[in-house]
């Protein structure tokens, strides 16, 4: 899969990779008002990562259905819509039974942890009963698959992921960015013009990997693990840490066709190593 | 239209002075569509440390072959200093926008480009497809030194004026106040001002535009993650909301931007 804000609505792609060749597109976050964003600078980079605050810009739930979905439909694969709310629970609740119109929508996954929304004190995912109270809400208003993705920003993420699972989530996606900061020197300013940024990239991958292992020995329902992959191997530690699916991000600012040269890989692994099933893998770490 | 990831043989590699370097690639499909104001994104490591590609405004075109004029800032220019002829340079392209111009001869007025510092990079491609027109270039720098490309555009049939900082060569100031006084005489009334530099020289620009009621057209740069739009790194504010520098852009119509 594709990360959520990384793949933007997935047309930007196109002329790099056979779309309908990746196992789903997260499209990036949506709110039900278009939103502009942070000023500029938005992001910057940092050893073997980046920071970004971008802000949630995007167009806005009616804008997306007319002028993204219609591509996105046309790929073929399963689209999952991230979505956000400005001032929740009401307008999750506004965006999910809009989105239960749209057949083509796989699934939702619920971002409740993205750290660029300004004027919020503490994240819903930073929370188990906050998650707990707006999973449950989304759980009675959909019948699609439901995601919820959460913050590496806590102190036990376990304990959140099993407040979803308890609320209703189909599954859980994790991690989202790094709370990190980069500073310019010269100018004594931090380089991203919110201050606080999140960080991604393969500098946060061990910290991914441990939280990916934690959720899965927390939990019954799929994981799905990100968070600085970038080839097969680092995808391979997500699954063997209990990612039963894995999302590229960052990588793909790299090289644009990555993700699809990750799926091959992973065939290849398979086919080399004699392993029938990918499902063997999951969650197969000797610890 | 159409970009391409690919992989460019180093045709060249030259140190022209100073820090800065010209290079030679060989991309057919980059180069055949190409237009000038469009840039590459190069990655120049396969480590994790610069993780992110670099842009650089495409300098020239000459059949299959791309060229590119940047200056060594940091650890990734640096980098790219150090390949040689021969190696190869994973490239996406050609990215953005690209001046608009007309392929008439018919152009009346002159056309003006105005290149503060390595703004020269993009206007050398300009200049050159711009050739049945009559060009003037002003081309600012701090010192005499700097002063960048100032031969290939007098081969390329520009009239080049020059202005430093410290009136070492040419006019005394910046290039934006050397604009400022062109235009202070009646009958130099440009038809279209291309322009690439500092954000503060192309405000300058802008305002010279207005108040003049000039076409002008700037390419701006911005930080970039990923360079093809996705990751929306690189907005910048026009009159018409944000539009990112990479896709809208970077070149944008003087009087659509929002200071």
């Amino acid at each position: 899969m594709t990360a959520s804000g990384t793949f933007g609505y997935a047309e930007e792609f196109q002329d790099f990779m056979e779309l309908k060749k990746l196992g789903a597109i997260v499209t990036k976050t949506l709110t039900l008002k278009p939103r502009q964003g942070n000023a500029a600078p938005r992001t910057c980079e940092t050893p073997a990562g980046m920071l970004n605050s971008i802000g949630l810009e995007n167009p806005g739930l009616e804008i997306f259905i007319q002028d993204k979905l219609p591509f996105l439909k046309k790929i073929g694969i399963p689209i999952v819509m991230s979505i956000a709310s400005e001032e929740e629970p009401e307008e999750f609740l506004e965006l999910v039974s809009r989105i239960n119109l749209i057949p083509e929508v796989a699934a939702v996954e619920l971002n409740i942890s993205c750290p660029n929304v300004r004027g919020k004190n503490s994240l819903i995912a930073q929370d188990a009963e906050a998650t707990y109270q707006i999973v449950q809400e989304v759980r009675k208003r959909t019948d699609k698959v439901l995601i919820t993705k959460l913050s590496p920003n806590v102190t036990s993420i376990g304990e959140i992921a099993e407040s979803a699972e308890k609320a209703g989530s189909d599954a859980i996606s994790l991690i989202n960015t790094l709370g990190g900061m980069s500073i310019d020197v010269q100018q004594r300013k931090p380089k991203v013009s919110s201050g606080i940024a999140g960080l991604s990239g393969p500098a946060i991958r061990p910290v991914a990997v441990r939280m990916v292992w934690e959720v899965f020995n927390k939990v019954k329902i799929p994981v799905i693990g990100m968070g600085g992959i970038t080839d097969v191997p680092s995808a391979l530690e997500f699954i063997i840490a209990g990612a039963t699916a894995v999302s590229v991000g960052t990588a793909n600012f790299i090289n644009p066709k990555i993700s699809l040269a990750i799926v091959s890989g992973l065939k290849e692994y398979l086919v080399s190593n004699k392993i029938a099933d990918i499902q063997e893998l999951v969650g197969s770490l000797k610890i | 239209m159409k970009n391409f990831q690919l992989s460019a043989k180093i045709l060249s590699q030259k140190k022209i002075k100073g820090n800065y370097w010209h290079c030679e690639l060989a991309a057919p499909l980059i180069a055949k569509n190409a237009c000038p104001g469009q840039f590459i994104n190069i990655r120049v490591s396969d480590t994790y440390d610069p993780l992110l590609r670099r842009p650089l405004s495409i300098h020239g075109v000459k059949g299959a072959k791309i060229k590119i004029f940047y200056k060594v800032v940091g650890k990734a220019t640096e980098i790219l200093a150090r390949k040689k002829k021969g190696e190869l340079l994973d490239i996406i392209g050609p990215l953005g926008n690209g001046f608009a111009f007309g392929k008439r001869k018919t152009e009346n007025g002159k056309q003006i480009l105005v290149a503060g510092g390595m703004g020269v990079a993009p206007l050398m491609f300009l200049a050159e497809r711009l050739k049945k027109t009559t060009i003037q270039i002003l081309v600012g720098a701090r010192t005499r030194e700097e002063l960048l490309c100032i031969n290939d555009f007098k081969q390329a049939g520009c009239l080049v004026s020059v202005a430093t900082d410290d009136g070492s060569a040419g006019f005394q100031g910046r290039v934006s106040d050397l604009l400022k006084q062109l235009l202070q005489e009646a009958q130099f009334r440009p038809q279209t001002i291309y322009a690439c530099g500092p954000r503060l020289m192309l405000k300058a620009v802008a305002d010279m535009a207005n108040e003049y009621a000039l076409t002008a057209q700037l390419s701006l740069e911005e930080h970039m993650s990923c360079g093809i739009g996705a990751c929306l790194g690189c907005v910048v504010k026009t009159k018409g909301g944000l539009k990112r520098v990479c896709k809208e852009g970077p070149v944008f119509a003087a009087k659509e931007l929002a200071w």
